[in-house]
């Protein structure tokens, strides 16, 4: 079944938005980042193999890219924001608060 | 042949069922580390799931490169920033209720769309795509390096810049 897949992506996606929101750590937000891209890359391979296709699995592919991409990048950032401020806490770093 | 539904029915669900509970430690674990070994076991998941639907190189790729290098990042980006090992029960705000609520809506909201939108929708029980005497893995190689080549080199260039970002970024000297 096509749902089954669909949902399971679904239920994934939501995890990872309540992870996103609701954790302080921002390794652990990135992890919840994570959590996002895998769901979505479900849904890719489930869609493909509904329509025989193999566009979902090379859409699939380019999002590991660019989820890799994302990991550097975003690690390279909290590292710099733990040298500058000691501290990972999400609700610390608002030096751009209005 | 519905045997072999079954059966793949069974592994989907004992999978899923897995992947949820290690994805709810993940986003609730209050040590950095379980969180992170959990993760891992929701990416394997994963890659089942994609041998399920006849991805075996994406289910490939998706153990080197996340099992193997994105969860080993997470691990030195815990080390490196000092993260407490252990409990630490100061992981998750005050407002945590809120992205409980907003993902319960989601699910819902979701859920209806998909149940609405595809119902029964069946997956064709052989998932090999269009030529049958090649494998799933050459037809997706094929598709890389014709008609998605474009896209394929924007990635590597994309790829490349981030390298040169992140080392920019975490640099010392500056």
């Amino acid at each position: 079944m096509l749902n089954q897949f669909l949902l399971l992506g679904a239920v994934l996606f939501c995890i990872g938005v309540y992870g996103v929101i609701a954790r302080k750590n921002t390794v652990l937000v990135l992890m919840s980042i994570e959590l996002i891209l895998n769901a979505v890359n479900i849904n890719l391979l489930a869609f493909g193999a509904a329509r025989g296709d193999v566009t979902g699995a090379v859409f699939a592919l380019f999002i590991i890219a660019v989820a890799a991409a994302e990991v550097g990048v975003g690690l390279a950032m909290v590292l710099i924001i733990y040298r500058n401020r000691a501290s990972v806490d999400l609700d610390e770093v608002d030096s751009m608060k209005g | 042949m519905i045997a072999a539904m079954v059966a793949q029915n069974i592994f989907f669900y004992a999978i899923a069922a897995t992947m949820v509970g290690a994805a709810v430690v993940v986003v609730t674990s209050s040590n950095v580390v379980r969180s992170a070994l959990a993760l891992i076991v929701v990416f394997g998941g994963v890659a089942a799931q994609f041998v399920l639907l006849a991805g075996e190189f994406v289910a490939v790729t998706q153990v080197l490169v996340y099992i193997g290098a994105i969860t080993v990042l997470m691990l030195f980006g815990i080390m490196l920033t000092r993260a407490r090992i252990g409990h630490d029960p100061d992981m998750t705000n005050e407002h945590w209720w809120v992205g409980a609520l907003t993902a319960l809506l989601l699910v819902g909201v979701m859920g209806y769309a998909l149940i609405d939108a595809f119902g029964d929708d069946a997956l064709p029980a052989d998932r090999r795509v269009v030529d049958v005497n090649a494998s799933n893995t050459a037809t997706v190689s094929d598709a890389v390096f014709n008609q998605f080549l474009i896209p394929f080199e924007v990635i590597s260039v994309l790829l490349l810049a981030a390298l040169v970002g992140a080392i920019v970024i975490a640099r010392k000297d500056r």
